[in-house]
């Protein structure tokens, strides 16, 4: 079973290559919304890329009030 | 008329097989302007009809299928409106949206739905009313209404029913929470699943497996495996009329128009 660490590390690299970032743009503590410049329907894009690559299903209201890398990464590994 | 193109969609007959595009910016919200063009497109089901096996419906927004109800229309609408007059206007907007969603529900030709991105409310309704449901694994599904005080307004929880076990369809409306298409298939709503990019493909390859099929049976066959709920349909806009007479509806609607942040799709 992947650690928290090995999870934020996927979200980061997942996050990346979905809005085509150079690699190493984004950090655990980043707050997405302000970094990315995102709406809602572009988080919930982001949501599905990380639903099918852990295989799992993550509520979008588990999202709300998340807006960092690192506590999305909680969540996600509270669903591995 | 085989072809048209209006302001908010378009539709194409090739080879018995009708292609529906919407393409309403930004992301399809149905309103009056779109409702008026959906129903050209099914005055024109009699002329179309004798010649098609299957009608695709899809999208060439990239934010997906549907976004749902123009809220903004809805809301600027309503406004300088009274209660009653609000509560007719939605009314007679119900039952036009019901004419036009049935139409395709009852259509003698298989209708597919091609679903990328988002398919939410009004665009999950429209989604229902197909025979046939292909989603790329991108798409997601939902019913937010309960966030706006009301619940699915344009036939979606009859429909929602026909095909999905009912706690799947609690969890979907209570929650109001959006559901990927991997998801949707296994609750069975999404009949076959694609990779990104490629339900179109997916999507006209199904129909042309249909156009192949005896008319007089295929007909039959949907006509029998799938009943339309009308009595649940006609209660379904009283109930709405209702909840929707409240000023809580109306809060909830400026507070989502005049939201400015990122997260107005998110619970």
């Amino acid at each position: 079973m992947r650690t928290l660490e090995q999870t934020t590390q996927e979200v980061l690299d997942l996050a990346t290559k979905h809005f085509q970032l150079p690699a190493g743009s984004l950090a655990p503590e980043d707050d997405f919304f302000k970094k990315l410049g995102i709406d809602s329907l572009q988080t919930l894009e982001l949501l599905s890329r990380l639903e099918n690559h852990f295989a799992i299903e993550l509520p979008d209201y588990e999202v709300q009030g998340v807006s960092d890398f690192k506590t999305l990464a909680e969540r996600i590994q509270s669903r591995l | 008329m085989k072809s048209f193109t209006g302001k908010t969609l378009r539709w194409e007959w090739r080879e018995g097989v009708i292609e529906l595009t919407l393409n309403h910016e930004p992301a399809n919200e149905i309103g009056t302007a779109m409702l008026d063009e959906l129903e050209q497109f099914v005055a024109a089901f009699p002329s179309l009809s004798p010649e098609s096996s299957a009608c695709i419906i899809t999208s060439n927004k990239r934010r997906g299928f549907s976004a749902g109800a123009d809220l903004r229309e809805l809301y600027a609408r309503a406004l300088p409106l009274t209660e009653k007059e609000r509560v007719s206007g939605v009314r007679q907007f119900l039952k036009r949206v019901h004419a036009v969603l049935n139409a395709i529900d009852e259509a003698p030709f298989v209708a597919i739905a091609a679903v990328h991105g988002v398919c939410f409310g009004g665009g999950f309704e429209l989604a229902l009313a197909c025979d046939i449901i292909v989603a790329d694994q991108m798409a997601r599904f939902a019913f937010p209404e309960l966030r706006l005080g009301l619940i699915p307004g344009f036939g979606g929880i009859p429909r929602l029913k026909r095909d999905a076990g009912n706690g799947f369809v609690r969890d979907l409306l209570l929650t109001g929470r959006s559901v990927n298409a991997a998801r949707a298939q296994v609750a069975g709503l999404v009949a076959q699943l694609t990779s990104e990019g490629e339900v179109l493909r997916a999507a006209r390859s199904a129909a042309s497996q249909i156009t192949k099929f005896d008319s007089v049976a295929r007909v039959a066959a949907k006509k029998f495996i799938k009943p339309i709920p009308h009595e649940e349909l006609r209660r379904e806009i009283d109930l709405f009329c209702e909840l929707f007479a409240r000023p809580a509806v109306m809060a909830a609607l400026k507070k989502f128009v005049e939201d400015a942040g990122p997260m107005p799709y998110l619970p």
